[in-house]
């Protein structure tokens, strides 16, 4: 049976609504917040998402997602609240570590090293690096033979991705499509158990898109956990084997993809509801 | 106007133990600036605390020579650190704030008169080099080289000022490409990037800062060894600025750029202003226009102009490659 196939299987048994319980959660987040001033950002109860599935995060802008994501990868503070990743307590956790940890996240707005070679942008993914301590990085010898080791699993990955004939250009002459395909092998070289994508397919041309959406899945079939923040509503329901809606912050609803786009909750949120008409849970359906 | 000696002259200051020191504190900025995307706008602070943990340690506590260095590099090192710890886990402007007051801080507190016993005030220490003329293994007598002409003195603080800018290059060099560069330049790129993959980006910058501080003192320990005199005017503000002009000029980010800078650098300026002073002597610039006493200034002000230049129509550099530039995203 197709990975994709067996997870969908998997999570059909769970109950679409907001704080399932799943099979064998790989992050359990209990009453995660964030504000700024006034404004609560995030506001999530409590959230599991499975481990080998592709999560997506969807929601209005302004719902809080990449607020969410910040907070869980290190790279924002949260104000309260308590997350496991594969069982490790992660909360106050600096972003460097949850990397080390396995939970590589990427950024909406492409972050490639301009002024590094695709190479060297893909080399500097590999943690453990000897050569990267100071007086180690005096004397090759102690780090040539892993340099070279770290090279030939780069290799592997352009080729995969597709980038091997920029392989010595600088990244910033990268297209915007090409820097997407970068960042994600870049963060494969970290090894991680869980990527976390922040708005993939932002800025993508659609054949690009089509061949990113395959990696996806394929990392997935190969026992990757994947969350992603998306907007492109044919990604979420082309990829995700699970969709989470986010509103105000909170968790609106969960479910299989199929069911997210006649539940009324996210209907709602996307659309509005016309004023004076009572909430979507008391309509007749 | 003599040109024969306005190139002598010039040439004694672009190989001289000026320049030298120059190069030395600019490589430390080079590492800082050029390579981590540190805006470190108090190198001369660095300078200073390197020239006078030499001169207190040997003139005021009459300690060996090389303790006295090792101060003066433990000084950069504790500069750094107090600079970096607080400001570095900041955006970057509050380094570049932190540091362009720490240096003139410095420079005001090390003049100052309760601070006159230890540091001589603003008259400084003198003759503190002695031990390091004392191992001077170059016989007495005048050396010849081209039109230069050297004392045996002058030859070895030159040799020790230009083989420290040497050895300080080899780290350099050998530092940025090894994977730890790799990390270096990745944070000057991005620093959220180089977070995003595991990097402690908050310790490897301070490293930078230690290490490019470190290279500094010994640009300011060449420099008072020349003059066998720390004084804290030597040490003024503008120094730092001198610094990014240079490397700016040879090229930031380059490893030999501010080698190339410091020698380009003092040949321009020191040429400046023997042409302009000759002119004067010569009456070609009327001294009612502009006296001989001010030329220095004047020629501080070409330096200015040029450095503008630089940045409109070579902000590269000279070895510095223009598609570079180009990809400067942010």
């Amino acid at each position: 049976m197709p990975a994709e196939v067996a997870m969908k299987s998997v999570l059909a048994g769970v109950p679409p609504e907001p704080g399932a319980p799943k099979p064998d959660p790989i992050l359990v987040t209990d009453g995660v917040t964030r504000s700024f001033g006034g404004l609560q950002a995030v506001n999530v109860d409590h959230l599991e998402l499975q481990r080998g599935a592709i999560t997506a995060l969807i929601g209005p802008n302004g719902a809080g997602k990449t607020t969410f994501f910040n907070v869980l990868t290190g790279f924002d503070r949260a104000d309260g609240g308590k997350w496991t990743f594969e069982g490790h307590q992660m909360a106050g956790m600096p972003a460097y570590q949850v990397a080390r940890r396995g939970m590589v996240r990427t950024f909406q707005l492409t972050k490639a090293l301009a002024r590094l070679t695709v190479l060297e942008n893909l080399l500097l993914g590999a943690t453990a690096q000897r050569g990267e301590g100071m007086f180690a990085a005096l004397v090759r010898p102690l780090w040539g033979a892993q340099e070279k080791a770290i090279q030939e699993r780069a290799d592997e990955l352009l080729e995969r991705f597709k980038l091997d004939h920029l392989r010595d250009k600088f990244a910033g002459t990268l297209s915007g499509g090409q820097r997407k395909l970068l960042e994600l092998a870049r963060a494969l070289m970290v090894r991680p158990t869980m990527l976390m994508l922040d708005e993939p397919m932002a800025g993508v041309n659609p054949a690009l898109a089509q061949s990113l959406l395959h990696h996806i899945t394929d990392l997935r079939d190969e026992g990757l956990t994947v969350c992603f923040v998306e907007h492109d509503m044919d990604m979420v329901m082309g990829t995700s084997d699970w969709v989470v809606c986010l509103a105000e912050g909170e968790i609106i609803a969960e479910g299989l993809p199929q069911s997210c786009g006649t539940n009324p909750a996210v209907v709602d949120a996307y659309l509005g509801r016309a004023h004076g008409t009572p909430p979507a849970e008391e309509l007749p359906s | 106007m003599d040109f024969a000696s306005i190139l002598t002259t010039a040439l004694n200051g672009a190989i001289g133990p000026v320049a030298a020191a120059y190069a030395l504190a600019a490589i430390g900025l080079n590492v800082h600036f050029g390579y981590t995307g540190l805006l470190n706008f108090g190198q001369v602070g660095f300078m200073l605390v390197g020239a006078y943990g030499v001169a207190i340690s040997v003139s005021v506590f009459g300690l060996p020579l090389w303790v006295g260095m090792l101060v003066g590099v433990l000084s950069a090192v504790v500069l750094a650190l107090l600079l970096g710890l607080p400001t570095l886990r900041l955006r970057s402007d509050y380094l570049a704030i932190a540091t362009i007051a720490a240096g003139e801080i410095l420079r005001l507190f090390y003049r100052s008169s309760f601070a006159e016993p230890v540091t001589g005030g603003v008259f400084g220490l003198q003759r503190f080099a002695n031990d390091f003329y004392d191992l001077n293994p170059i016989p007495p007598g005048r050396y010849e080289l081209g039109p230069i002409i050297l004392s045996s003195r002058d030859l070895w603080v030159t040799l020790f000022g230009w083989g420290l800018v040497l050895l300080a290059t080899l780290l350099v060099y050998l530092l940025i490409h090894s994977p730890w560069g790799r990390v270096i330049r990745s944070i000057r790129e991005d620093e959220f990037a180089a977070l995003s993959l595991g990097k402690n980006v908050y310790a490897y910058k301070l490293q930078s800062l230690v290490l490019g501080g470190v290279i500094g003192s010994f640009g300011g320990m060449v420099l008072v060894f020349n003059t066998q005199s720390a004084s804290p005017d030597s040490f003024d503000p503008v120094v730092t600025f001198f610094l990014y002009t240079l490397l700016v000029l040879g090229g930031a980010g380059r490893v030999f750029g501010p080698l190339l800078g410091s020698v380009l650098f003092w040949f321009i300026v020191v040429s400046l202003d023997s042409t302009l002073r000759q002119a004067i002597g010569a009456g070609y610039i009327p001294s009612d226009v502009l006296s001989a006493s001010e030329a220095g200034a004047v020629r501080f002000a070409l330096v200015g102009l040029g450095l503008l230049l630089l940045m409109v129509y070579r902000p590269q550099g000279i070895l510095g490659r223009k598609e570079e530039m180009v990809l400067d995203a942010r």
